[in-house]
């Protein structure tokens, strides 16, 4: 190796050198056939070929490993899929498996119809009230996370305790308690003592908001914890560096660890978006006035019923597998918009590359 | 709280800084991130001497306070959304269903009110002598876990280490595996399970497996027998069999660590390279390190998911004694004393590791 290195002038010249001569018309690249392969092979010692079979051996081993992966995670999809583009008398048939006898989209216009899942319209509100709540958790959770992150103050070990209990407690089981908290709402008697009763405030999106602004929704103690962990592994240097040049611990926080910080909150902003999406504890709490989807995809085969009964008089009911067919679709309907949003929030993930200063 | 935050606000916009505090303070103000070590002895001399300047009362006083108290003034300002929200949503439920713990919970079905009847331990015993699954149902639990956990980490962290690298489709394969985070979320998985026509689908897989650990058992006999590092094998074939349900739960985990390698820069690996670190190296030098704490971050949340998932056998018969039995105080007091059990796991387990995690300095 060194020795060819040693005899070829172009391993010592300077990058800007090889450039013009890379660039001049006279330059032909090195031959690239069978020969000077195998040439270049043995004066290696074998090492670029050995090197060229262990990529490829890597390579093959990697797409088979994904490919087997992802048809295992797709497989419940696709067959979701197929489900939904079959017409009703397919399910029957016991010939049909996968690839319908007659390709329809029938299922497709029937879920989205105002009786069932009236798509466009819920689907408007659904967007709007997750992004809402999803921006509201994820920017008072970073601004927390920072918090625990870079200062000291005094009982931080107690409210991180709390945080922690934040995570442990699963919703359910406060939920009761949640449940009359809310219909009779006070903050240690202050409601009671200014308009003589307390507030309700059920069936009403406020409250719901109003917990998401101070991190209280579903599964904010983790993204606490998930950002606080990505602060404290960022070098200290970046915001020594601002506090020097004069910045203030606000600005700071904004304008130099807030960009950095972009893939972390980027997906606690996809976790907060899905799981508010799919979530039915919190929103047949607060939102049931909303009427959000997932609500409308779980009651799938009663509007369906209900819709029989207005339509096709006391007697005619949907079959069973009917129904189904029109939950799978309700379904994959309910998801396509989560799969979208993921594949443009995905561009948030962008290489570190930008990342400038110390941190190399 | 209104008028602390207008001094926050005030304070943090400040525009320039009096040179002394250049001078003094450049390596001791920010220590926040480590709560063990504190800034004792300089406290004195980083004391900001500037020359007052025309502002409020409030604001004066701002400026003549020590680092140290600035900082917590600042970081309760940041952590103040969280305090609020506890206090006013969050305090009172908790110590609502606590109070259940150690009463008898006697609802008047007429008026949608209940009474509290102090009874001492009573709800306590049932849950661990009288009621005859939950011993039982936590240990399954415990040890399920201890057999899944490790499985969902390692393959995470393997998976996210393959969706980090370039390769053509990279971005339609990531989103394949986002797909389980959705599939596995709120009133998805119980559609799924609920539904028939799906139902065999499952059982497609189901069958699927049993051809695959028609496999491992002839791998297992062939390695076991051997003596080959037995109850390691074993481990392993359990998990290949049950592939499809850590795929299913790894999800999120593995977002977290994608998000966790792509913020470790680039021109660490380049150097290391240039010093001649080979990749197996710079996995165990770099990578490694630099992505402990999310290592520590989603033990924690496998662990949680674990425990307090809707399917855990410990969670349904919680729910089955709210919902079914309507025994409100038998409910949230099996609830506790397994919250208790998952907090002494979790912290213990915590403990361990967070004293390995590396943080970049």
């Amino acid at each position: 190796m060194s020795k060819n290195a040693l005899s070829n002038p172009a391993a010592v010249m300077s990058s800007a050198d090889r450039h013009a001569i890379i660039s001049s018309k006279k330059y032909k690249p090195p031959k690239r056939d069978l020969k000077s392969l195998i040439e270049r092979n043995r004066s290696s010692g074998g090492y670029l070929f050995k090197k060229a079979a262990g990529n490829a051996v890597f390579v093959v081993l990697r797409t088979a490993l994904l490919f087997g992966l992802c048809f295992l995670i797709l497989q419940p999809l696709l067959n979701k899929f197929s489900l939904s583009v079959m017409s009703e008398m397919d399910l029957f048939d016991s010939t049909v498996v996968n690839i319908p006898r007659e390709f329809t989209l029938d299922n497709y216009r029937m879920t989205a119809a105002p009786a069932l899942l009236d798509y466009w319209p819920s689907l408007f509100r659904t967007f709007t009230m997750s992004f809402l709540i999803a921006f509201l958790q994820v920017a008072s959770c970073t601004f927390v996370a920072y918090g625990f992150a870079r200062f000291n103050f005094p009982l931080k070990k107690f409210w991180f305790a709390c945080v922690m209990g934040l995570i442990l407690i699963p919703p359910q089981t406060i939920l009761s308690s949640i449940y009359i908290h809310f219909a009779m709402f006070d903050i240690f008697g202050l409601f009671t003592l200014i308009k003589g009763s307390p507030l309700s405030l059920l069936d009403s999106p406020a409250p719901y908001l109003l917990m998401s602004a101070t991190c209280m929704g579903l599964k904010n103690g983790l993204y606490i914890y998930m950002i606080r962990q990505y602060f404290r592994g960022v070098p200290k240097e970046l915001e020594e560096a601002a506090y020097v040049d004069g910045c203030g611990k606000l600005k700071t926080f904004l304008r130099i660890m807030l960009p950095d910080a972009r893939a972390i909150i980027t997906s606690c902003f996809l976790f907060s978006f899905v799981w508010q999406w799919t979530d039915s504890l919190f929103s047949n709490l607060f939102l049931r006035s909303m009427n959000l989807m997932s609500g409308r995809v779980s009651a799938i085969p009663e509007s369906l019923v209900s819709y029989y009964h207005n339509n096709f008089g006391r007697d005619v009911l949907p079959s069973v597998a009917y129904q189904q067919q029109l939950v799978a679709t309700g379904m994959l309907m309910f998801i396509a918009p989560l799969i979208i949003l993921y594949l443009i929030a995905q561009k948030g993930f962008v290489e570190s590359i930008s990342q400038s200063g110390i941190k190399m | 709280m209104s008028d602390k935050k207008d001094l926050g606000q005030q304070a943090f916009c400040e525009p320039e800084t009096p040179i002394e505090w250049l001078e003094t303070n450049a390596e001791d103000d920010y220590s926040g991130g480590l709560p063990e070590t504190p800034v004792a002895d300089t406290e004195v001399s980083v004391r900001v001497s500037s020359t007052p300047k025309k502002k409020g009362f409030i604001f004066r006083n701002y400026d003549k306070l020590d680092v140290t108290k600035k900082n917590a003034i600042a970081g309760y300002l940041f952590i103040s959304p969280f305090i609020i929200g506890f206090l006013a949503f969050m305090l009172l439920p908790i110590l609502e269903s606590l109070r259940m713990v150690f009463s008898e919970v006697n609802i008047n079905w007429d008026r949608g009110r209940y009474a509290l009847e102090f009874v001492g331990l009573r709800n306590i015993n049932y849950v661990f002598r009288e009621n005859r699954d939950f011993n039982r149902l936590l240990f399954t639990e415990l040890r399920n876990m201890a057999l899944n956990v490790p499985a969902i980490l390692v393959f995470s962290f393997f998976v996210s280490l393959v969706l980090n690298q370039k390769f053509k489709a990279r971005g339609f394969v990531r989103s394949v595996f986002f797909l389980p985070v959705i599939l596995s979320a709120g009133i998805m998985l119980g559609l799924e399970t609920s539904n028939s026509l799906l139902r065999e689908s499952q059982q497609l897989i189901q069958e699927s497996n049993a051809m695959s650990s028609a496999i491992t058992g002839v791998l297992e006999e062939i390695l076991v027998s051997g003596g080959f590092m037995g109850d390691f094998v074993e481990y392993v074939l359990l998990v290949v069999n049950q592939i499809y349900n850590i795929a299913l739960t790894s999800g999120m985990q593995i977002i977290i660590f994608l998000s966790g390698l792509q913020t470790i820069s680039p021109s660490m690996f380049e150097a290391s390279k240039i010093e001649g670190a080979t990749a197996w190296e710079s996995f165990w030098k770099i990578t490694f390190p630099m992505i402990s704490s999310l290592i520590l971050v989603n033990l924690l949340y496998s662990i949680i998911d674990y425990f307090i998932r809707s399917d855990n056998s410990v969670m349904m018969e919680v729910t089955r004694l709210m919902s079914v039995d309507l025994k409100y105080d038998l409910s949230s007091a099996m609830a506790w004393s397994y919250f208790a059990i998952v907090i002494v796991v979790v912290g213990a387990l915590s403990a361990i590791i967070s004293r390995r995690v590396y943080y970049y300095e």
